[in-house]
């Protein structure tokens, strides 16, 4: 296989329409797996109808999806919503990456291409559905001018075009040219909901089948002919630069191509991987560390809590709090809860593949979430114009925010070794895990500080919130994702007051799945508990009297409490529940757990109840999988996970055994309501996360007597 | 030289003999199904079948195996595979997708010596699996069902 094979066709390229990129393994003896581009010598031409929807002549759909996939269902999604207003057979869709393309593939709800913040069937609910009425109207309309009948007597069912009165029917692959060459109407009628046939309805994934084969390519898998391995040698402090290397053992070693400084520490290139592992194990590397972050995190920390004692930036002020809390015949409550550095740790590392061609223009093999800011990253470091790079989006092997990165800095160093090493070779840019874990761009530490209090009658008087923790979005002023979730939480209480102080650290942090409700539902829903407690409440009663005015909030809580029947079911001895509720990214979900203790005297989690409002449901059993997903990954990080800044700064773990996901044996039983609705869908990639954590804290404090106030969990333990 | 089976078909390989039997796989094989997760047997994404047992193969020196048979995802066969397979495909396990491969060895490992698994067999078996995405009730499913497929 040469270059060419590897290449999408230039022609595929200039039609401007995407690139259907998928990797097909050979038989099993195969020497390599290709890079396909659009087929050559296909039979007929695959027609777009608009930037989303392609027809070819064997009849199938395939819908260029504007969002990465990495597990949360976007390309089913997407494509469902098309395959709906277009009346296709759900048989005949496909699915396949839309190139970057600002313009066409913005998300509308970020106005630039990429994916987040659950965002992927909320902004594309009406767009992908025009999409497809307008092509299913175009199809018609060629169907009509062929029969010379009129379109208003033509249906479309399952994917055939039908005239009744002539008897006239077709699949829309014969009339796809035709189609593609209407001026499409500007203006189209979408269904009443009551007419859906496959939005509502479980879909089989697209991407199932080859997940299950072992075909499924991800950027990892990317082959091409004479491609080089490129490792960087990273310092494992925050900041430091390379102050000298001796090379001279690596470059021993046979197999390695060069060995080259670049701004993020010292590229290695090799003929394989294991040769390059060993080239840049074999590096001597001077650091200097004079502008490095030196600080441990328990420094961090102290210096967070001296920081909370000035002035802040306000978030939320209703009412008279320093009143509220002073007044007389109140019990406070104070506590303070410190939430650790979090890495997201996905499954496959993050990994690009470059490809300079012949004319110069350099094609990139990657998935992350903001592909036009990657071509912009790629044209910067290799001196092209950015129209001269090509992003052929891949699946992603997870990433929970880690490929979501302004100013796309790891594609920054891939783009440095690809320029680095002479651009004459494709070069595959890979980190290890240890290099993920080690990495930063993790979730901030944050401190929080809570003061509340009940009065005789058990009302919540007041609620005074300090939260300290570096910016995501890198601001000055008030940053949201600092405060999201508490500032405006959903609760009536009359004196309430969020105070954020954005720290200043030399450690890159970044999203991580929920953003800021990662630590402001673990605050707010286990300080309510208490105060609840405080007050002789029912942590469910109590909630929903607090949510009169919040009907969403009230649904998801009531379903959950009705389906681990709260306050009725007899609990084995030793077993405890504990609940919580929280919106997030305009997705209402409730929790209930039902935890032991081990052993260790970390809870066991024997199940879950979750109830989630996300509007109409798409697609329920993705829906399932994304809760199942959201408490199982949420549920790791609070019993187990902690990247930590050892004294002098270096970071102290560095792969699975030390930064402990969730495995099986800790999985618990969970089970899914969805609430019906007809509001418009929100997202479910993120919402199912926030309350795991704080339910899970609300029944341990139930088994032990004890507040949660240090994460993860395991940690408290021996607070 | 080391030779070995891969997939049914005779392998042989002159590299470093300390090279892992993954990058074996991937780099010179360009079998892309076993993935690179962790490189030190924590995850089990590389999980492979070495005379039809489960083996990490990031940690599997190739020198270990001359002479051994070397099954990846895209040669794995039987009764057991299908019916894994096909439990996987019918509740839509994967997710991101990347750990699946890894996953699907490990069960249609236990199948083969576990055929009907408690709970805690399965638990037992897939403990060193680790899935981001948290997949795990429905791999415990799809356990369960591809065993009753078995079962007939």
């Amino acid at each position: 296989m040469d270059i060419a094979t590897i290449r999408p066709s230039r022609r595929a390229f200039l039609a401007g329409t995407g690139l259907v990129i998928g990797v097909t393994l050979l038989a099993p003896n195969a020497r390599a797996a290709l890079i396909q581009g659009a087929k050559e010598g296909a039979e007929g031409q695959q027609a777009d109808l608009n930037a989303f929807v392609r027809v070819a002549p064997d009849n199938t759909v395939t819908v260029l999806s504007k969002h990465i996939e990495f597990g949360q269902g976007p390309y089913t999604g997407l494509t469902t919503l098309v395959a709906e207003e277009l009346d296709a057979d759900w048989s005949q869709m496909r699915v396949a990456a839309a190139p970057a393309n600002q313009e066409l593939y913005k998300n509308l709800a970020f106005g630039l291409q990429g994916t987040g913040g659950s965002t992927s069937i909320a902004n594309s609910y009406g767009q992908m559905r025009k999409a497809g009425a307008t092509a299913k109207a175009m199809l018609v309309a060629a169907a009509a001018k062929d029969w010379n009948v009129s379109a208003d007597e033509i249906t479309v069912v399952k994917g055939r075009i039908r005239h009744e009165k002539s008897g006239k029917e077709s699949g829309f692959g014969a009339f796809a040219d035709k189609a593609a060459k209407t001026e499409p109407p500007k203006d189209v009628a979408l269904k009443d909901p009551k007419n859906f046939t496959l939005i509502g309805q479980d879909r089989h994934k697209l991407d199932t089948d080859d997940k299950t084969d072992g075909k499924a390519v991800f950027t990892l898998d990317v082959l091409a002919d004479d491609m080089l391995i490129a490792m960087v040698a990273h310092a494992d402090h925050f900041g430091a630069t390379v102050k000298a290397v001796d090379d001279s053992a690596a470059r021993a070693i046979k197999g390695v191509v060069d060995v080259k400084p670049i701004p993020q520490g010292v590229a290695v290139f090799a003929e394989d991987t294991f040769t390059a592992l060993k080239a840049r194990a074999a590096l001597k590397i001077d650091w200097d560390l004079s502008k490095a972050e030196t600080r441990s995190s328990q420094q961090i920390v102290d210096d967070y809590r001296a920081e909370m004692k000035g002035k802040g930036l306000k978030a939320a002020n209703k009412g008279d709090v320093d009143g509220a809390l002073a007044s007389e015949g109140i019990t406070s409550l104070d506590t303070e809860i410190v939430f650790p550095f979090l890495a997201h740790a996905p499954m496959e590392p993050l990994d690009a593949v470059l490809i300079r061609a012949a004319d110069g223009s350099i094609d990139c093999y990657n998935g992350s979430q903001f592909p036009g800011q990657d071509q912009k990253a790629i044209a910067d470091i290799c001196g092209v114009d950015p129209s001269k790079v090509r992003i052929n989006m891949q699946l992603a092997g997870g990433s929970f925010g880690r490929r979501a990165q302004f100013g796309s800095p790891y594609m920054r160093e891939a783009a440095a070794a690809f320029k680095a090493s002479g651009m004459t070779r494709p070069v595959k840019h890979m980190w290890t895990r240890e290099d993920d874990i080690r990495g930063g761009f993790y979730r901030p530490i944050y401190v929080h500080s809570i003061k509340g209090a009940v009065d005789k009658t058990g009302a919540i008087v007041g609620w005074d919130q300090k939260i300290a923790g570096q910016s995501i979005m890198g601001k000055d002023e008030l940053d949201e994702t600092t405060v999201e979730g508490a500032s405006d939480m959903p609760y009536a209480i009359d004196n309430l007051r969020v105070v954020a102080y954005q720290t200043k650290l030399g450690v890159p942090v970044l999203w991580w799945r929920s953003v800021g409700h990662t630590h402001t539902a673990f605050a707010v829903e286990t300080f309510l508990d208490r105060l609840l407690e405080r007050a002789g409440k029912d942590p469910v009663e109590g909630r929903l009297a607090l949510l009169k005015d919040s009907p969403r909030h009230l649904g998801v809580l009531k379903k959950v409490a009705e389906m681990a029947d709260w306050g009725h079911a007899a609990l084995p001895d030793g077993h405890q529940r504990g609940v919580a509720v929280h919106k997030s990214f305009n997705t209402y979900v409730a929790e209930i757990v039902e935890a032991s203790l081990d052993d260790t005297g970390l809870p066991k989690v024997q199940k879950v109840w979750c109830a989630v409002d996300c509007g109409v449901a798409v697609n329920p059993n993705i829906i399932k999988a994304q809760m199942e997903g959201g408490i199982g990954y949420g549920l790791g990080a609070i019993l187990f996970d902690a990247i930590d800044l050892t004294d002098g700064g270096a970071v102290v773990q560095s792969n699975f055994n030390d930064y402990r996901s969730l495995r099986i044996t800790e999985m618990p039983h969970v089970e899914v309501a969805i609430i019906p609705s007809s509001e418009a869908p929100t997202g479910v990639g993120e919402p199912g996360v926030p309350p795991i954590g704080p339910a899970v804290a609300n029944a341990w404090r139930r088994l032990t007597g004890r507040p949660v106030q240090r994460l993860p969990l395991s940690r408290d333990l021996v607070a | 030289m080391i030779t070995f089976t891969l997939n049914g078909q005779k392998a042989t390989f002159d590299g470093d003999p300390d090279t892992p039997l993954l990058w074996v796989i991937r780099d010179t094989a360009k079998l892309t199904g076993t993935k690179y997760g962790c490189g030190i047997a924590q995850c089990g994404a590389c999980t492979v079948h070495v005379d039809g047992t489960t083996r990490r193969s990031c940690i599997t020196p190739i020198s270990t195996l001359d002479g051994s048979s070397v099954t990846t995802i895209e040669g794995v066969d039987g009764p057991e595979a299908q019916a894994v397979q096909t439990a996987w495909r019918a509740i839509d396990v994967p997710q991101c997708g990347y750990c699946q491969s890894g996953q699907i060895m490990s069960a249609i490992s236990l199948l083969q010596y576990t055929p009907k698994p408690s709970d805690d067999d399965i638990d037992g078996a897939m403990a060193g699996n680790i899935c981001r995405c948290a997949t795990y009730q429905r791999i415990r499913q799809a356990i369960h069902d591809a065993a009753k497929t078995l079962e007939g």
